[in-house]
């Protein structure tokens, strides 16, 4: 005797957010049901196996009808399809946007490409995050790029208003989108050690003080890009990296500078390294390698 | 012109991409009533179109207002060619028509297309304006509403209990047609949607005309459903209990008016003025071939013998008496004397699809009759007069009319009908309890209801005496006492269990005793019905859900061949559904069943039973007696072990259920009555019969011979496994109840945290005809248990709840295959709350009998016996609790939380998934659906209309959607966003008495295709959580439990 069909539809849509996790994790049906059987769900709840793959096969069908309306989250909150409690809403939302620290380290400042798509088995080798689990998040940062990209007004409202995300992950989105459309390199190995925490804080502060939109507020209101006097600016910085003699004068000034004003000063000045140090500009296209820029920064915004 | 229909459509969003170019659509909307048209402007490029369109108005009749659906199309616009149709909504405007009804239906509609789905949503305003026809012969019936809910509705009050109406409308199914072969799919599925629409508005039109006649406003329990015979045709019938309803003015007051004390009712009713007999020209076992109903009316009736215009005279008429006479009392409109008249021959059939009645409505329950009748299906050759289908029916009518006056009741309520088709061949069922009902209630509910018209048959039912003559009962002085002293026992909730029918000269062979509650009447061992169990019954315990599973093989034939074999097969499956049935109720130590509903479904080569019921522990009736294995063979003494073994096993089955079921009647009571376990006794209630063989079938005795029913004789291998299937049945876990009735016995205060769904599955049988018979039965019956084993695991979380009204529907689409729709409610209660009310209520008891009657010992049995002071003895019927328990004492939410918390691992997420919602950036209204007729933890403030669907979807990708589980999760997830949709846009928030009566689904996997109807009913409300109208006295009982009882159950 064979189930040629089976299907359970509630009212309002049942989640459970334990399989939620796991799909979003990519695991396959059968990948779910034997990580669910060794959480003791079945002891728990006195289930057979085959009632937990049913279960587990209902909610993944489930799970792929919601995805298409998670892409466009107001279109979740909006649709009649599915009945589904506001808190819950939210979850689903936050949940299906919330990555992985090791991918988005791979990621971050990498151009959102196809050719970077291609290469995400690679990064699913090294992470040992599922290659599907992967392709959503490659494929969220992308979704988020492109609708917030050519957006005005501030970043961080601009992707809130779109996809509905808490605070903090609208946050972390804005600096996955500023390092993708800036196109820091965040792969160095000499970064290696920063978190995506600190790189996100940096990115605040850039947004916040160094954009279009932090400089001039009414014209052209983009925190995505730049401003341009101040990569002029940075320019000029560049003897700092050439001349030995001039990087000390600066350390010595700026130390002079914030002596007694920051705690941590004689942390920073033992750590002391040139704030940006950068390859080259190219046009539009700038390529700035960064540098203990978090340290830096620190003292910029007290 | 008696209306105005006006249109506007507002917007749409979320709309296809229907452009592949410029990714977006251009769209406008054509609306469309009857044969008038009109268009929006196109709204370019934009999936979130605002068209903004003026008022569309239709000027249109009343007949076609109720036939009609109101049909919306949007469409792409496309310059060059045809117009890309995106998808429909068909909205009913019915509930428009009623004058208490909404003003306005407005909205967002989901955008629906049969082969595509939900694409996008519309924005539509529907208003009509209606001008009062009072012309007598008018062929409308605007105004008369309907509701699905089986019993008298909430925030109504019945002024009169018509009774029966039935109607049926046959067409031709559009997709049977010959230009079905030129057509697309989604031009033949529209085709048969919107026919199906105009069928089921004309069916109500016609049947509210009949209620018109017959002086009622609205039709309870109503019942639609559809046949789709193929070739031969579509049949769409309706039953329902015609009433005349009052509004209540406050909605917070309970739902019956006060009503007075039955005896006193008595009297009035002109009871002694019709002693003249019914003379009856059959006998109760023959079927009724002419149907001769004789029957001399007493001076003061007219006889009459009336014949309706053409659309009525469907069944066959009988000898009516009927009149209005002298008798007209009430200050009566004029309009509705004469048609009243006519009202008094649908009594030909005093049937009552009701399953919960008034209090005091329900005097006697006789049993569960049913009929059944295989017939061959043949072209309907004049649609307009379907003939055919309504003498089927007419013919089963009567049947069931004639069982339940074997049994001594003159009516038959919790009175349903089915059918099942298979190729040509067709089943028809119908089944109901036969019940003696009071009179006085049945005329006249309220006190100054005109009297009038309602001078009906009834007296002729009610004096059982003047039915001697044809049965040969004997004058039942006892009959007449037991309705007369009604006022007695009715208080104890043991009334309606003594029997109706003569002691000496029973219709079938049963063992008798003293109500263990009054010890006055008699009462049966056992009690089938198929009604709710009434709010007064007093019930020891709790109730659990009762299946009987069979599946029986049969030959591949044709034609007469065919339907023959079915019909020779009927009895037996019906005896042995009966048989598992008892068993599994001995078993579980219960001696009631409610809500019995027995599925016979038929196909190519096999027929499926399904008997679904709620076992409960009446207190009224004897303690059941265990069950006794019983070796045939000359025995050996590993056999004997073997018995003995199984015997034991079944004991401590009995025990352990009745544990869980809290079965503890008064030990007292068990002794004084001495009735120690297997004795001869005889409890079916079931009567039934094949037309086409009833001659020697409706003598069929069930009751195993002059065996005794408890000894289960194991003479073959077949008989172990019997008794292997009863006890192999899996217990429900912990935490969890289900009942197929609407409440379950012993449950009393649910919170207001539910979840109704629907379950499907479909398996496939390989080689069937290599089974045993044996091994069919157990795929069957393991098929059933693993679907309820998983609703209980997904719906853990809710521990501890109930599941209620868990609706089973077979059907066997394809050779090898079974399929299983599940539909029910999951209702979480506050376990320690029951307890604690379950004992204050006691508790409160105790103290009143011992303060009246100063013996705590045996104070049931004093109350009972002696004082029949009837307050006390309410206080302690636990279901009187209930009724009181729903309306005051509901848990605050907190306390719901903190105990669920404890409960399980997995509840903080689903204490947050129900929190209470506030839709504050949603547009999207939360609509509650259930199949039961309440909202526990609410109330019911208006009735909105009826919600009557029916939705086909196909695909010719099927492995694209997800295979077929994954379209039918779509598709019912579709249906359950489009029931919501309309009731949220008539201003309501939940449907009650949600049933999905169909779900037909083909598949052709090799051609990647399938289809699949889904069609639904239930009563659109609006309702308000009454968790702030809490009762201050619930409050300090609330909190000395948690205080009491907090820790002990943790565990559930």
């Amino acid at each position: 005797m064979a189930v040629e069909l089976d299907v359970f539809v509630g009212n309002t849509t049942l989640i459970d957010k334990d399989v939620y996790q796991l799909w979003l994790d990519g695991y396959s049906v059968s990948d779910a049901v034997s990580i669910r059987i060794q959480s003791g769900i079945l002891e728990q709840s006195g289930a057979t196996p085959d009632v937990l793959e049913s279960d587990t096969m209902d909610h993944y069908r489930a799970f792929q009808m919601l995805e298409r309306l998670l892409h466009s989250p107001p279109k979740l909150i909006n649709q009649l399809l599915f009945q589904i409690p506001p808190p819950m809403q939210s979850m689903l939302i936050e949940k299906y946007y919330t990555f992985d620290e090791p991918f988005v380290r791979e990621v971050l400042g990498k151009k959102l490409s196809k050719g970077t798509k291609k290469d995400l088995d690679d990064v699913s080798a090294k992470t040992g995050i599922t290659l599907k689990s992967c392709r959503r998040q490659f494929d969220n940062f992308k979704r988020v790029f492109k609708v917030v990209e050519e957006m005005k007004g501030p970043l961080v409202g601009n992707i809130q208003q779109n996809f509905l995300l808490s605070d903090r992950l609208a946050g972390d989105y804005a600096a996955v989108v500023f390092f993708a459309n800036n196109r820091f390199e965040t792969g160095k190995k000499k970064l290696q050690y920063l978190t995506f925490e600190d790189f996100a804080s940096c990115a605040e502060q850039l947004i916040q003080n160094w954009t279009l939109g932090a400089v001039d507020s009414m014209v052209d209101d983009m925190d995505v890009d730049l401003d341009r006097e101040f990569l002029q600016d940075l320019k000029d910085l560049k003897v700092l990296i050439t001349d030995k003699d001039l990087l000390d004068q600066h350390k010595s000034l700026v130390c002079t500078a914030l002596r007694g004003k920051v705690s941590t000063f004689s942390e920073m000045e033992a750590n002391f390294k040139t704030p940006v140090s950068m390859g080259a500009i190219h046009g539009n296209h700038q390529k700035l390698h960064y540098e203990d820029v978090p340290r830096v920064t620190v003292p910029e915004a007290s | 012109m008696p209306g105005k229909l006006k249109v506007r459509i507002v917007a749409g969003r979320h709309l296809p991409v229907m452009d592949r170019a410029s990714d977006l659509t251009d769209a406008f909307v054509e609306v469309k009533f009857g044969n008038t048209t009109f268009k929006t402007d196109v709204f370019p490029k934009s999936l979130n179109p605002q068209w903004n369109s003026e008022w569309f108005k239709f000027e249109v009749d009343d007949e076609d207002l109720q036939d009609e659906p109101l049909q919306i199309t949007v469409l792409d616009h496309d310059t060059y060619s045809a117009n890309d149709a995106i998808g429909k909504v068909y909205i009913d405007i019915d509930p428009l028509l009623s004058n208490e009804a909404a003003a306005i239906l407005s909205g967002w509609f989901p955008i629906y297309d049969t082969i595509h789905g939900i694409r996008g949503e519309i924005n539509v305003m529907v208003k009509v304006d209606l001008f009062n026809d009072l012309n007598r012969f008018r062929q409308s019936s605007c105004g008369v509403k309907f509701f699905c809910t089986a019993s008298i509705p909430k925030c109504y009050k019945a002024v009169t209990i018509h009774g029966f109406v039935e109607e049926l409308v046959v067409n031709e199914d559009p997709e049977y047609q010959w230009i079905d072969r030129i057509r697309t799919p989604r031009a033949s599925n529209e085709a048969r949607q919107r026919l199906i629409s105009l069928m089921s508005g004309e069916l109500q039109r016609k049947i509210g005309l009949k209620v018109l006649e017959m002086g009622g406003n609205a039709v309870v329990g109503y019942l639609q459903c559809f046949d789709l015979e193929g070739e031969s045709g579509l049949v769409v019938r309706a039953i329902g209990t015609a009433c005349t309803l009052d509004k209540l003015s406050n909605t917070a007051t309970s739902l019956l008016p006060p009503c007075s004390s039955p005896s006193k009712d008595l009297k009035e009713v002109p009871f002694s003025e019709d002693p003249n007999p019914v003379t009856h020209s059959s006998g109760p076992s023959t079927p009724l071939k002419n149907q001769t109903y004789s029957f001399s009316p007493s001076k003061s009736y007219s006889r009459q013998s009336s014949s309706s215009d053409t659309d009525l005279s469907l069944t066959p008429k009988t000898g009516m008496g009927s009149g209005s006479g002298g008798k007209d009392g009430g200050p009566l409109k004029t309009l509705y004397r004469q048609q009243t008249q006519s009202a008094f021959e649908h009594r030909e059939f005093p049937f009552f699809t009701l399953t919960t009645f008034p209090p005091g409505f329900l005097v006697h329950v006789g049993g569960v009759v049913s009929a059944r009748s295989v017939k061959l299906l043949d072209r309907i050759h004049n649609p307009d007069e379907p003939e055919t289908r309504d003498a089927w029916w007419a013919e089963i009518r009567q049947e069931i009319k004639s069982h339940g006056k074997a049994l001594g009741c003159h009516a038959v309520v919790g009175y349903s009908e089915s059918t099942s088709i298979c190729e040509e061949v067709c089943i028809l069922s119908a089944s109901g309890t036969a019940a003696v009902l009071n009179p006085k209630m049945l005329q006249d509910c309220s006190m100054e209801g005109c009297s009038e018209h309602r001078l009906s048959r009834q007296p002729s039912f009610f004096s059982t005496g003047s039915e001697k003559g044809e049965f040969d009962f004997f004058l039942q002085c006892q009959d007449s006492a037991s309705i007369l002293g009604l006022d007695d026992t009715s208080s104890q909730g043991c009334s309606f269990c003594h029997i109706p029918y003569d002691e000496l000269n029973m219709p079938f062979p049963a063992h008798l005793t003293y109500c263990y509650v009054c010890r006055k009447q008699k009462v049966p061992d056992v009690l089938f019905t198929t009604i709710e169990p009434p709010l007064e019954a007093a019930v020891t315990g709790k109730g659990c859900l009762i299946q009987a599973r069979l599946c029986r093989q049969k030959k591949k034939t044709q034609g007469e061949a065919n339907a023959t074999a079915i019909s020779n097969l009927l009895p037996f499956m019906e005896y042995e559904l009966h048989t598992q049935l008892m068993n599994k109720l001995k078993l579980r130590g219960m001696n009631a069943l409610f809500g019995l509903r027995i599925q016979i479904t038929v196909g190519e080569n096999m027929l499926m039973g399904l008997a679904s019921a709620t076992g409960v522990y009446l207190t009224a009736l004897p303690s059941p007696g265990g069950i006794q294995i019983a070796g045939k063979t000359p025995s050996d003494s590993s056999y004997e072990q073997h018995i003995s073994n199984m015997q034991k096993k079944i004991n401590d089955m009995i025990i352990k259920n009745r544990e869980i079921y809290e079965i503890n009647p008064p030990e007292i009571l068990e002794e004084l009555f001495g009735s120690p376990i297997p004795e001869s006794r005889q409890r079916s209630r079931l009567f039934r019969s094949q037309s086409e063989s009833s001659d020697d079938v409706s003598e069929l005795d069930l009751s195993h011979g002059k065996k005794d029913a408890f000894v289960l004789e194991i003479d073959d291998a077949d008989a172990v496994e019997d008794i292997h299937s009863l006890l192999t049945d899996a217990p429900t876990p912990a935490g969890f109840y289900s009942c197929n009735t609407e409440t379950m016995p012993g449950i009393n205060n649910w919170t207001s945290d539910l979840q109704m769904f629907t379950s499907v599955r479909v398996f496939r049988l390989n080689n069937v005809t290599s089974l045993t018979s044996h091994g069919l039965n157990k795929a069957f019956s393991d098929l059933c248990e693993n679907l309820l084993k998983t609703l209980y695991f997904k719906l853990r979380s809710m521990v501890p709840c109930c599941l209620c009204h868990v609706n089973f529907n077979v059907a066997l689409p394809e050779d090898e295959l079974i399929q299983v729709a599940v539909t029910a409610v999951a209702i979480t209660y506050d376990k320690d709350q029951a307890q604690c009310i379950a004992k204050a209520c006691t508790d409160r008891t105790l103290l009143k009998a011992s303060t009246e009657n100063e013996d705590q010992l045996q104070f049931t049995l004093e109350l009972c016996m002696e004082s029949q002071s009837s307050q006390s003895a309410v206080h302690f019927s636990p279901s009187k609790v209930t009724e009181s328990g729903n309306l005051q004492q509901v848990t605050p939410a907190t306390q719901r939380v903190v105990s669920l918390d404890k409960a399980s691992p997995l509840t903080e997420a689903h204490t947050r998934h129900r929190s209470p919602v506030s839709c504050t950036t949603s547009t999207v209204t939360v609509v509650e659906m259930t199949p039961l007729s309440f909202i526990p933890g609410a109330k019911i403030t208006k009735y909105l209309g009826i919600i009557n669907m029916f939705f086909i979807r196909e695909t010719t990708s099927l492995r694209e959607e997800g295979g077929v589980s994954g379209f039918l999760h779509a598709f019912i997830a579709e249906v359950f966003a489009m029931v919501r949709a309309h009731v949220a846009a008539l201003g309501g928030n939940a449907v009650v008495s949600y049933i999905m009566k169909q779900c037909v689904f083909m598949e052709n996997p090799n051609k990647n295709q399938a289809q699949c109807l889904i069609n639904v009913s239930g009563d659109a409300v609006n309702f308000f959580k009454d968790a702030d109208v809490e009762s201050a006295s619930s409050q300090p009982q609330t909190s000395g439990l948690q205080i009491g009882n907090g820790s002990g159950d943790v565990v559930t």
